[in-house]
């Protein structure tokens, strides 16, 4: 891997650019590699939208064409959006988008507030109990929601939550996560910010809401990404806490829809097609948040 | 900050508090009491002492879920801890549409497991796709039961496990690898150290601690897994219920029909020990090495 020098290089016998054989040498070695790069790329590319893709593609063939056999039929010949119509039909799932959509808001708003405040509190405040606090907020995040769905299906029940959207939102409403996230970026804004309005006779609620809240604007975005994503996408809990039909959520509804309504697998691919393109889009667009929140939420959880 | 009242940090932190209260720390209080308990779900129950636990060592449907579980934490462990790790090294470098391809990249992660079980389903059935290119080449007489054959689904699971969460890790390794200092790589490479050595004795050292935390990270989220091998057949874990793991069996045994809360409990206070112990263990394989 040392032969960086070629003195046989071509231009090496060039009177008048005696200097250039390493640039050479080297330029070529790294158009090379950035093909070799490039390829690599377009592999993984392959290995990690391909699936996404082929769903697309199956969902939009017509009738008669066909989704299995080989050589696979990669592009449909005749496009359609008959299935995405079909699916409408059948399956109520613009109502379990809605379901959905109405836990996702609800959990984002929960998080965000409550989550801030309470990170507040633990970041710019010093008071008895705090250590006690702060604690019990990591407990929630070391305890697997997984250990303790029995019990807490028990509690959503005696508190007659089970059946319900807020019951499916709420063991979620403000997690350790995102008051930790919270508590973090609170403390790293400057005494100072809020020195200002401590003189001015501000109160607590005051300086929380009109100044420290404003200047940790990024964190808050990533909480709100964070807690959009994980309750649009949970699926453990709706199919514990759920057995009405009508309250599904996607995810359930979506996963209800296989087998049960159809065996078409155009009318299933155009379904979970529905499923997963808003939280695409919304992820292109706001991407510098999500990997924002992947950053910070791995360091400090 | 003088002249607060004692009660008003107490104001803000009350709201998020009583949540993780009344839904965390409650039912796990309750999930350690129940599992010394005969209670179903329906309600009641008396003290049993240990009978739970005693039950659990000669309960076969259990030890199945524990092997299962086992061995999906010691496949995917290892591939998410080193395929993200490659990948970052990949798209660490900024080249054209770089930005395009983290991206891309990380799609997986934001969909649902449901959505990527449903896609994974079509692909690998009978008729899917990759049966399809496997027998148009020759390279299967019959089609390949990916999904109906319990080992092949479980296997099946761990493949889409590693593949959403290749992206996030990625990102995370991304992190680690920005700060790795460029004046240490630039000086190995005036040694004369070549690509693959610079990562061996460079890069890999300093992202060490990373590592341990992917390793962790991916080794709880293994110990919990159930959307992945329920979406993968519908619902059945395999034929027999073969491929079930611990959180499918717990989910089974009590929410099902005739719910037994306390035996569930039961296997639920192992799978908390277990994600501990498994924390810890990370933890200390890592400290250990490193003294050595």
């Amino acid at each position: 891997m040392t032969t960086l020098q070629t003195p046989q290089a071509p231009v090496a016998a060039d009177p008048r650019r005696p200097a250039t054989p390493v640039p050479t040498a080297r330029r070529v070695r790294t158009a090379a590699g950035l093909t070799g790069r490039y390829l690599l790329l377009a592999l993984v590319f392959a290995l990690t939208v391909g699936p996404f893709l082929w769903q697309l593609s199956t969902s939009l063939k017509g009738n008669g064409e066909r989704v299995f056999g080989y050589p696979p039929q990669l592009l449909p010949a005749h496009p359609t959006l008959h299935h995405y119509a079909e699916v409408l039909d059948t399956v109520p799932v613009l109502h379990y988008a809605g379901n959905s959509l109405v836990v996702a808001l609800g959990s984002v708003l929960s998080n965000c507030l409550l989550g801030s405040m309470a990170g507040y509190a633990l970041a710019r405040m010093t008071f008895r109990g705090r250590g006690l606090a702060a604690g019990i907020f990591l407990a929630t995040m070391i305890i697997p929601f997984e250990s303790i769905m029995v019990s807490e299906f028990l509690v959503a029940r005696s508190l007659h939550l089970t059946d319900t959207l807020l019951g499916v939102m709420i063991p979620g409403a403000a997690s350790g996560l995102s008051v930790m996230l919270m508590r973090n970026a609170f403390r790293r804004l400057p005494a100072e910010v809020e020195e200002a309005a401590v003189l001015d006779g501000a109160g607590e609620w005051t300086r929380f809401w009109r100044i420290a809240l404003p200047s940790v604007r990024g964190t808050l975005a990533a909480v709100a990404i964070f807690s959009f994503v994980f309750s649009w996408d949970d699926f453990l809990w709706p199919l514990v806490s759920l057995s009405d039909q009508s309250k599904y959520t996607l995810t359930v509804g979506i996963q209800y829809l296989s087998g049960t309504f159809t065996n078409d697998q155009r009318v299933i691919a155009a379904g979970t097609m529905m499923a997963v393109v808003p939280l695409l889009v919304l992820f292109f667009a706001l991407q510098r948040f999500f990997f924002r929140g992947v950053g910070e939420g791995a360091v400090k959880g | 900050m003088t002249g607060r009242r004692w009660y008003v940090p107490w104001l803000f932190l009350l709201p998020a508090l009583a949540i993780a209260v009344c839904f965390f720390i409650v039912p796990f209080a309750n999930t350690a009491v129940l599992s010394f308990t005969d209670a179903s779900t329906l309600g009641g129950g008396t003290f049993t002492g240990t009978h739970n636990y005693a039950r659990l060592l000669h309960d076969e449907q259990f030890w199945q879920s524990v092997r299962n579980t086992l061995l999906y934490i010691a496949v995917v462990v290892p591939c998410l801890v080193v395929l993200p790790l490659l990948l970052a090294v990949l798209v660490q470098k900024r080249i054209a549409g770089i930005g395009f391809f983290r991206a891309v990249f990380y799609s997986p992660v934001v969909a649902s497991m449901v959505v990527a079980g449903l896609i994974w389903s079509w692909l690998l059935s009978d008729d899917g796709l990759v049966n399809s290119v496997l027998r148009g080449l020759h390279l299967a007489a019959g089609p390949v039961p990916f999904l109906t054959d319990a080992h092949l689904l479980l296997f099946s699971a761990m493949a889409m496990t590693v593949w959403k969460g290749l992206g996030y890790y990625m990102v995370v390794y991304l992190a680690a690898l920005a700060n790795v200092p460029r004046s240490l790589l630039e000086a190995a490479e005036v040694d004369g150290a070549g690509a693959v050595r610079r990562f061996r004795h460079v890069t890999l050292p300093l992202v060490r601690p990373t590592m341990v935390l992917v390793a962790t990270l991916a080794a709880i989220g293994s110990a919990k897994v159930f959307a992945e091998v329920y979406t993968l057949s519908d619902g059945s874990a395999g034929p027999g219920g073969e491929a079930r793991t611990l959180v499918y069996t717990i989910r089974e045994v009590g929410l099902g029909l005739g719910g037994e809360a306390g035996y569930a409990s039961a296997m639920s206070i192992v799978l908390f020990l277990g994600t501990l112990g498994l924390s810890v263990a990370v933890t200390r394989l890592n400290s250990r090495e490193e003294r050595a």
